[in-house]
């Protein structure tokens, strides 16, 4: 029974006939392609799909179009005419207010909203307006200051936008290049994309952690109306996996965790592949999961993966151990520890735990493909690296490279949880299955939570020695990941995670174990900061202890061990003063918080006790972790009117790296900002190979292919004006979109004249179009020796620190950021907005891992907590009142200007900081994150003073001071 | 967009699959299988019967699908480009077009290739004249027809010995 419905959209009037199950986001963006609102959750909790319906802001998810009837709706489309930006647009734009822009079409309609009830919003009010829009790149705060400006100008004129930046661009502060298109909701994502003849897809998912499958039954489901494709494991005989080919498309045989894809199916709409999915009907034999880390690690006889050792993997560089549930264990082997430990007037060891996370992305997974007749596959997808999506693809199912297509545009948002391959095999298989016609699965957010993969758990022994003046003289450290079902990414985390594994320290004696472990758990992947942000945990959290139990100030402790030139790193490579200052940046943050004279205070607290005060430091590395062999390569093209179209494929899920490219780009070929042009659909097809966009490379990587592919261009445009100008293209110059002769600006010809090649005027014509390239290769890398783990594994390491202020509510085991200051070496900063942005997010996204964030499973290994509701990420109400990002600026020689990558390292030894400031506000050692308001509560309430910490989630020292005599 | 509410129901079979639609009768059936169905490889060149791009097979018939309003199609059963290869297997007409280079931009094509599938499928005795004449309706701009003329008496010799 369809009804007829009549709706006002941005002043249009609509009339409609609709089912009555449709709700109104379905109605806006299937029926009246309006896809600027966004579907991140579907129920309610996210905001992305926001729009105004007569005048309040509603979950355009939750309202069905027959409740909307007679309504008055305003959409993202309606807040411009797309060529004048309204107040909020501009202003999102100015402050760097977006990132991947999947939040900011609901968060702008929010704003407005706000605006429309309220003339003068307070600060408050704008936080309490915008707390139901969830965002997971920005920290929040550039967005707040948005609305606040324009709030702010409403009472004088109006808002006025901020100048735009000119040149030199580097080092500037140029705004993103892609702010018009996602301010306007019309940057298209592949969750708005429709193709035509285009099947949805549904997953039907494993409900237990471990079982074997005894019999799958897909007679009807695929008898259903509107049915196309079925698929269950025994139909796809293949295997998938990064460096470890231990994934099946869909399980076979086995289920390994809670949540793993079991069968498929494609259908003419979304609900009727719901609806066969149902009918499915699965008979598991349900076996007994393995969940506990430690036991996984020990156990040779409750194996997650009995055939291991039948797997192919990355030989060299990874050890799996067939007939245990290790997939990788990597050594480090530095100076000897015994004799280390013997030279120690001091010896601790403590242990550290963390639980497995999620990424949440605002934009879910989602992927397109179509098998096309004569062998064409085409892909569109949310991945963060098309090529390595068409390799792993051509790898497993043996397709000629040529013959698969990856389109990549815009990406809601990645953190790493969108690198490698993941949805892209079973979609393929759906298109294959359906006769060829395209199937487009997008995940469900209880699927991005329950079956695509997390970073994993950890749990850490950490065992010192110190001299009585405080330099460490030996560390043993053994890391148990919990890695989940499949080794994915997880096992080259376990690698890249030991080589930094020490934190930024001068250890001579150095022993660590790495070992990456199957459990019956959703499997890990990268995560922003790749295993750092969790060792540095351990190890910072431990530096904080072993100076206490010295009597001596964590900052001094911490100067004592920090890197300096002519030191070694623990894989032997030799610190140089091009390596940036952790010195430094520790320096800046103490001083920042006022460390000295806060740590001869104790801890303070308000006057009714109950508000306890502490601060907290904390360091951070980290080095992108690549194969050897990683390289990118960029095209520049010149167009008719002397502007330039700047092909990559790294994608640009948020991070502003193509403002970045932009900013080089202009610079290098002396042409204005807004003559480049970055197209955003990365295409396996048409733009120049990169190997992935991960490990904050891609600014350094892609930096130096743009400068070398901008010289190519501007000699061929010197070639040519030499020989029109007659004179050798050495006493040529560029500047100002021209060429001319050194000390002679008027004797040249503008690009323009140049840029399809040089006619002279009797019409003959020389050269040709201009057109440059430009790559860049990881040089000088080693394999690490799987013995002793020595060699050079990594390009630029970026060093950090963080210091912060909290104040944590003895009532309710809340805690409060008053303060966070964050240094990283950056090399060069190339833009200081991008830069503050990528900062202020990741800090914020660092409280999440510190505050809330953790999967919780029942004891059968269930996922409990797979909605936003349950599983908390910071709001706009949960930011820290004060967020300080400082940049040193020792240059990286084989970066573009200087620079180091810097997009991870915000987020890493967020929660270590935070762990040490709540030691130092209550006596309460944490050894566990997060630090959410029951664990918190309960530390307060129910810790008992002991001397034995090893092993135990919180304890109270007795010498949670320096000044006082520390424990033996 | 606005159709008064009326709707047609319509019970027809394409590419051999039984379909039950709700459409708005005022619309053809080249707009029904490229808009709503999304089958797209019959093409839209005049849309007034003159070109033949837009060819489909009507009951086993070619019909410019331009000019009939696809709730005459009901009961009926319709072939599109898209029916005739299964999987990876072309037709003989799909393979013989690309051997003898009948291809250039490939936009008359399908519409093409359906208007010779009614040869091969009921001509068993057939002479150049009749190729002309089944092939007249078809515009094509780029391959001078030639070679696809040859390409369908190819086809056409293929699977009358089979």
């Amino acid at each position: 029974m369809k009804s007829m419905i009549t709706l006002t959209i941005n002043g249009q009037r609509t009339a409609l006939e609709v089912p009555p199950s449709r709700t109104l986001l379905e109605l806006l963006k299937g029926d009246l392609h309006l896809t600027g609102a966004k579907l991140g959750c579907g129920i309610g909790e996210c905001g992305t799909c926001t729009v105004i319906m007569n005048g309040r802001p509603v979950n355009a998810c939750l309202v069905l179009a027959v409740e909307a009837d007679g309504s008055d709706i305003r959409t993202i489309e309606g807040e411009s005419d797309g060529e004048h930006m309204s107040d909020l647009q501009q202003a999102f734009i100015d402050f760097g207010a977006i990132q991947c822009g999947f939040c900011t079409p609901g968060m702008i309609m929010s704003a407005r909203a706000l605006l429309m009830r309220n003339r003068n919003p307070t600060r408050d009010e704008i936080v309490e307006a915008i707390a139901g829009n969830l965002c997971r790149c920005t920290g929040y705060k550039p967005i707040i200051e948005a609305i606040e400006a324009v709030a702010r100008a409403r009472n004088e004129g109006g808002y006025k936008t901020s100048e735009d930046a000119h040149a030199p661009y580097v080092g500037g502060a140029a705004k993103r290049i892609d702010g018009v298109e996602k301010v306007t909701g019309s940057a298209t994502f592949v969750h708005d994309m429709v193709l035509p003849g285009m099947l949805h897809a549904r997953i039907k998912i494993s409900p237990c952690a471990s079982a074997r499958i005894v019999h799958i039954d897909t007679g009807k489901a695929a008898a259903m109306p509107g049915v196309k494709a079925v698929l269950a494991g025994k139909d796809l005989p293949y295997k998938v996996g990064l460096y470890l080919q231990d994934k099946n498309i869909l399980a076979r045989d086995h289920v390994r965790y809670q949540g793993e894809m079991v069968a498929a199916v494609a259908a003419e709409t979304e609900e009727q592949a719901r609806a066969a999915c149902d009918a499915i009907s699965i008979q598991y034999d349900v076996l007994d999961p393995v969940l506990d880390v430690e036991e996984a690690f020990a156990s040779q006889s409750r194996l997650v993966h009995e055939e291991l050792g039948k797997y192919s993997w990355l030989k060299g560089v990874f050890f799996p151990k067939p007939g245990t549930n290790i997939a990788h264990h990597q050594k480090i082997r530095k100076g000897d520890v015994n004799d280390g430990f013997a030279r120690a007037s001091l010896i601790t060891q403590y242990e550290f735990n963390n639980p497995p996370v999620q990424h949440a992305p605002m934009e879910t997974h989602t992927a397109i493909a179509q098998a096309k007749p004569g062998g064409m596959v085409e892909i569109t997808t949310s991945a963060q690296s098309p090529f390595t999506v068409r390799n792993l693809f051509c790898h497993t199912f043996g397709t000629p490279h040529s013959k698969v297509r990856v389109r990549v545009p815009y990406v809601g948002g990645g953190f790493g949880g969108k690198a490698g391959i993941h949805l892209e095999p079973l979609v393929y298989c759906l298109s294959k299955a359906a006769g060829g016609r395209p199937v487009k699965l997008t995940c469900r957010r209880e699927e991005e939570f329950n079956t695509l993969p997390s970073r994993q758990g950890l749990h850490s022994v950490v065992r010192t020695g110190v001299t009585k003046d405080g330099k460490i003289t030996a560390l043993d450290v053994r890391y148990l990941w919990d890695a989940g079902a499949y080794a994915d990414y997880g096992v080259n985390i376990g690698r890249a995670a030991a080589y930094s594994g020490a934190g930024p320290y001068t250890i001579p004696n150095c022993s660590i174990d790495s070992y990456v472990v199957y459990t019956n758990k959703v499997f890990g992947t990268a995560y922003r900061g790749f295993g750092h942000l969790e060792v540095l945990w351990a190890i910072e959290r431990n530096m904080d202890l072993v100076a206490k139990r010295l009597g001596m100030d964590p900052y001094d402790f911490r100067m004592n061990n920090l890197l300096r030139t002519g030191d070694t790193t623990i894989t032997g490579e030799p610190f140089t003063e091009n390596h940036g200052r952790p010195d430094k940046c520790l320096e800046i943050v103490a001083k920042e918080i006022g460390w000295e004279r806060r740590w001869k205070q104790p801890a303070t607290r308000n006057a009714s006790g109950r508000k306890l005060r502490g601060v907290g430091l904390a360091m951070l590395h980290k080095a992108p972790a690549m194969p050897t062999f990683t390289s990118c390569s960029v095209v520049i093209k010149f167009n008719e009117d002397a502007s330039v179209n700047v092909l990559v494929s790294g994608v640009d899920y948020g991070q502003g790296t193509y403002t970045a490219f932009a900013q080089i780009a202009a610079d290098e070929l002396k042409i204005p900002m807004e003559k480049v042009h970055i197209p955003w659909d990365c295409d396996t097809d048409y733009t120049p190979y990169d190997w992935q966009t991960v490990a904050s490379r891609l600014t350094v990587m892609g930096g130096n292919a743009i400068i070398e592919a901008a010289r190519e261009c501007l000699n061929q445009i010197k070639q040519m004006a030499s020989h029109a100008l007659r004179i050798s293209p050495d006493y040529l110059v560029c500047e100002n979109s021209r060429v001319h002769v050194k000390g002679q600006p008027s004797k040249g010809l503008d690009y323009k004249q140049l840029a399809l090649g040089y006619t002279y005027p009797d019409g003959n014509s020389i050269g040709g179009p201009v057109i440059g390239h430009g790559r860049c290769i990881a040089h000088g890398l080693t394999h690490l020796h799987p013995e002793t783990g020595q060699g050079l594994p990594a390009l630029d390491w970026t060093y950090g620190a963080h210091a912060a202020e909290i104040e944590v509510d003895a009532e309710t085991g809340f805690i409060e950021v008053l303060r966070i200051v964050s240094a990283f070496d950056a090399g060069k900063v190339i833009n200081t907005q991008q830069c503050r942005s990528q900062v202020i997010g990741g800090v914020v996204q660092g409280l999440g891992s510190a505050l809330s964030e953790k999967f919780i499973f029942d004891k059968n290994g269930c996922f409990l907590n797979a909605t936003f509701k349950d599983y908390k990420i910071p709001t706009a109400k949960d930011i820290p009142q004060e967020m300080r990002p400082i940049f040193v600026e020792t240059p990286y020689p084989a970066g573009p200007h200087g620079a180091r990558g810097i997009a991870e390292h915000p987020m890493i030894s967020v929660p270590s900081v935070i762990g040490n400031a709540f030691a130092d506000a209550t006596g309460i050692e944490m050894f566990e994150f997060p630090l959410d308001p029951e664990t918190v509560y309960m530390a307060l309430n129910y810790s008992g003073s002991t001397a034995s910490v090893a092993g135990n989630k919180y304890v109270t020292l007795e010498t949670p001071h320096c000044g006082r005599q520390g424990e033996p | 967009m606005d159709n008064h509410g009326q709707t047609w129901h319509l019970d027809f079979t394409l590419n051999d699959e039984h379909r039950q639609l709700e459409i708005d009768p005022h619309i053809t059936l080249l707009e029904l299988l490229r808009m709503k169905l999304g089958l797209t490889g019959t093409k839209g060149a005049c849309l007034e019967g003159e070109c033949g791009s837009c060819t489909v097979l009507v009951d086993g018939r070619p019909m410019n699908s331009c000019l009939i309003l696809a709730a005459q199609m009901q009961g009926r059963e319709v072939t599109t480009i898209e029916g005739l290869a299964k999987g990876a297997n072309l037709h003989p007409l799909q393979r013989k077009f690309i051997e003898h280079g009948a291809v250039q931009c490939g936009y008359c094509t399908p519409g093409l290739i359906m208007a010779a599938k009614d040869i091969l499928d009921h001509n068993a005795q057939c002479t150049g004249e009749e190729f002309l004449r089944a092939l007249e309706g078809n515009l094509c701009r780029c391959t001078g027809y030639n070679k696809i003329l040859s390409a369908v008496r190819d086809a056409w010799r293929e699977t009358q010995t089979e």
